[in-house]
């Protein structure tokens, strides 16, 4: 294969798709196949230490994927622990100052935690367990995976060490803080860009060492299979309970699904039980920096080729050589080179779009969701709310988008504050 | 038989191991490199593994991070390594040289192109930490093509069912990697690492060289007890970067470093 190849890109809505064996209908769109395969994306690209304990998740994961008792401890976990369901919230005066469609946000900046990411940390901590490991590790962007490890970790008395590149570090101080409360231990990574990639590099070499009582909780959809899968099935609770809430409050499934992308798991976790349903549109929304256009930005599907880095192959933000280059976000969670192999896929297919939205925009919508709504999204979650509010008004008024508040942002006061000149 | 065999076969004859020395291209600047394979291969290396740096070598303990730091901040591409390996050729035909990376540098040069570059440059294999022989097909048949060996790596971890397709699949050697953990980790358990080969070769007729771990002259001798090859990779890194400042006396340094493994490994 070579960069060469020209790349089919999207077409939205589409019934179909072609497959290998021809034309498939998205109603039958059952993916990864069995090595981690989404089409040409995913797969399992790792040192050879590593093999055997991926064999092993893959093969306890499916296991337990299938047994009703591991599945209801997740549920009343979910329930009692995390506090779900998250509610599906009719922003009224959002809805009304747009002029369009109806915006509903899914509340996961009500969970425990203060995000989506304790959905799969909450799974993962219980896999963890029954694989015998005592010790967790996790790589972390803005912190929210970090503090969802750890959390989970205190709670099962499990040891916790939380890798996180020295930039995020001094940008998410108040989450770095909270993980040392919840008893992690938090490694500033210094190599490469000092960001998330490279807290991922240091992860994986810590999981070589200690694999054989250590358990690596990746926090998003990317990763070596099964960690794709098995992350986006955690999350996929987000769209199993968007369905149902949706169904009941209009009597019908939404036009348009909205979400950020950093790696991609509150996106697919919201995007995953609707693929089958054509009609419903998936708009993903990639950090766009200083703009695409400056290179300064952490958007791979928009503006990426594929690559193979952490795992898998998918979209990458690299050179010719190559090199994995420097990203930029204003939002430490979006700062990541590359994006779950499944997006990657749904991109190809285009069965999902994928647009992307500057630092610039997401401040304009973390003020105006805080000042119309009373609720205060994540600089993350506020690249989602930035597309709503262009293109709702472009909608008409029997239109219905869900946006996924993918988490809360009291984190990023400091760099909002910092950003708008104000000293705290 | 391919350079690499018959460099294997030798020292096996002579009742000794064959020295497996490693580098990153470039480092610590692209006029180092070509001097030191030649001085390293003066000094008895029979296989010079060149290190393609990589932005993120995350199977990479800090020693070899570093070296491809230093390379990179002089933008060494793939094609220059390609160039290097040109260059030394001119005067060594017999070294074996075989090229060590992750498989996104490949990827972007394209399967075709960089096999056709490799076998023309005179490289006798590739090993890529990140590809596993399950993914590995299509680039295994376009470098065997042209004589190129993609050569794998089993770990303490591997199953012996795992193992049996690994060899299945395998040319060149066999590199295994005697510890969990990235290279340069310590903790070498010759012992354990000794028996392990022992069961592998019962499995393959190939040659069994023996890498991560090793950073003297007493573990390099106690490794030649039994394996077919000896890898050195992080300990001569280090040496290389201490040097960057006087990068004049790294040939000469290299040199003496691989003589000395290479006296402890004759006397094994
Ligand atoms: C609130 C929030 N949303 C989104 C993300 C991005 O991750 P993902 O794309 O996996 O959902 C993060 C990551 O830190 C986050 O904290």
């Amino acid at each position: 294969m070579s960069r060469e190849e020209v790349m089919t890109t999207q077409q939205a809505q589409r019934s179909s798709f072609e497959a290998a064996d021809g034309m498939v209908s998205f109603a039958d769109y059952n993916f990864p196949d069995e090595r981690g395969h989404f089409g040409r994306f995913g797969g399992r690209f790792v040192a050879e230490t590593l093999t055997h304990a991926l064999d092993e998740l893959d093969r306890v994961y499916r296991t337990l994927k299938a047994d009703p008792a591991f599945q209801r401890r997740i549920d009343r976990d979910l329930a009692e622990f995390v506090g779900r369901p998250s509610p599906l919230y009719l922003a009224e005066r959002l809805t009304r100052e747009l002029g369009g469609a109806k915006v509903y946000l899914k509340r996961e900046d009500l969970n425990h935690t203060g995000a989506h990411k304790v959905n799969n940390t909450i799974g993962q901590a219980l896999l963890a367990q029954h694989m015998g490991k005592r010790r967790i590790i996790a790589e972390t962007g803005a912190g929210q995976h970090g503090v969802a490890s750890a959390t989970v970790a205190a709670r099962l008395g499990m040891e916790c060490v939380v890798y996180m590149g020295a930039e995020d570090v001094e940008r998410q101080s108040l989450n770095v803080y909270r993980m040392k409360l919840l008893g992690a231990r938090v490694v500033p990574v210094e190599s490469g860009s000092r960001t998330l990639k490279d807290a991922m590099n240091e992860a994986m070499r810590d999981w070589v060492t200690h694999v054989d009582d250590t358990h690596y909780i990746i926090g998003t959809v990317a990763g070596p299979h099964p960690y794709p899968s098995l992350v986006r099935d955690f999350q996929a609770v987000i769209g199993r309970e968007t369905r149902e809430q949706c169904l009941a409050a209009e009597g019908r499934l939404p036009d348009v699904l909205v979400a950020c992308v950093g790696g991609g798991s509150n996106a697919l976790g919201l995007f995953h039980p609707f693929i089958r349903d054509a009609g419903v549109r998936m708009v993903g929304v990639e950090a766009g920096g200083d703009g695409i256009a400056t290179g300064r930005h952490a958007a791979p599907l928009c503006a990426g080729v594929p690559g193979v880095l952490h795992g898998n192959r998918t979209y990458l933000m690299e050179d010719e050589d190559g090199q994995i280059i420097a990203t930029h976000s204003i939002s430490a969670g979006l700062d990541y080179p590359g994006v779950g192999p499944e997006h990657a896929f749904l991109k190809d297919l285009g069965r999902a779009e994928y647009v992307a939205v500057t630092d610039e925009e997401a401040l304009r919508a973390f003020h105006h969701l805080t000042r119309t709504e009373g609720i205060m999204p994540a600089l993350e979650t506020s690249h989602a709310i930035a597309w709503v509010m262009e293109h709702a008004p472009q909608m008409d008024s029997e239109q219905i988008i869900v946006v996924n508040l993918s988490g809360r942002g009291d984190k990023d006061i400091l760099t909002v504050a910092r950003h708008d000149g104000i000293e705290l | 038989m391919s350079r690499l065999a018959e460099r294997f076969a030798e020292r096996t004859a002579a009742d000794s191991s064959a020295l497996v020395t490693y580098l990153v291209a470039g480092d610590p600047a692209p006029a180092v490199t070509v001097p030191t394979m030649h001085a390293l291969a003066g000094a008895g290396a029979d296989v010079i593994e060149l290190g393609i740096p990589f932005s993120d070598p995350e199977a990479e303990g800090a020693d070899i991070q570093a070296g491809c730091e230093r390379a990179l901040a002089h933008k060494v591409r793939l094609r220059d390594v390609l160039d290097m390996v040109v260059a030394f050729r001119q005067q060594d035909t017999r070294t074996a040289v075989v090229l060590m990376g992750y498989l996104n540098s490949v990827e972007a040069m394209g399967y075709e192109r960089f096999a056709a570059a490799a076998a023309e440059a005179g490289v006798d294999g590739v090993i890529l930490v990140n590809l596993p022989p399950e993914e590995a097909e299509e680039l295994r048949q376009a470098l065997g093509a042209l004589g190129v060996d993609l050569i794998f790596l089993l770990a303490p971890t591997t199953t012996d069912v795992r193992a049996r397709h690994v060899l299945g699949v395998a040319s060149g050697f066999v590199y295994y990697v005697s510890l969990k953990g990235p290279t340069g980790s310590a903790n070498l358990d010759v012992a354990g690492v000794r028996t392990r080969l022992d069961d592998l070769r019962a499995l393959t007729g190939l040659p069994m060289a023996v890498g991560f771990g090793i950073r003297d002259g007493a573990t390099a001798r106690a490794v030649a007890e039994f394996a077919d090859g000896v890898v050195v990779g992080s300990a001569l890194v280090r040496r290389m970067g201490e040097l960057a400042a006087d990068p004049e006396s790294i040939p000469a340094a290299a040199a003496a470093f691989a003589s000395e493994l290479r006296a402890a490994m004759d006397a094994a």
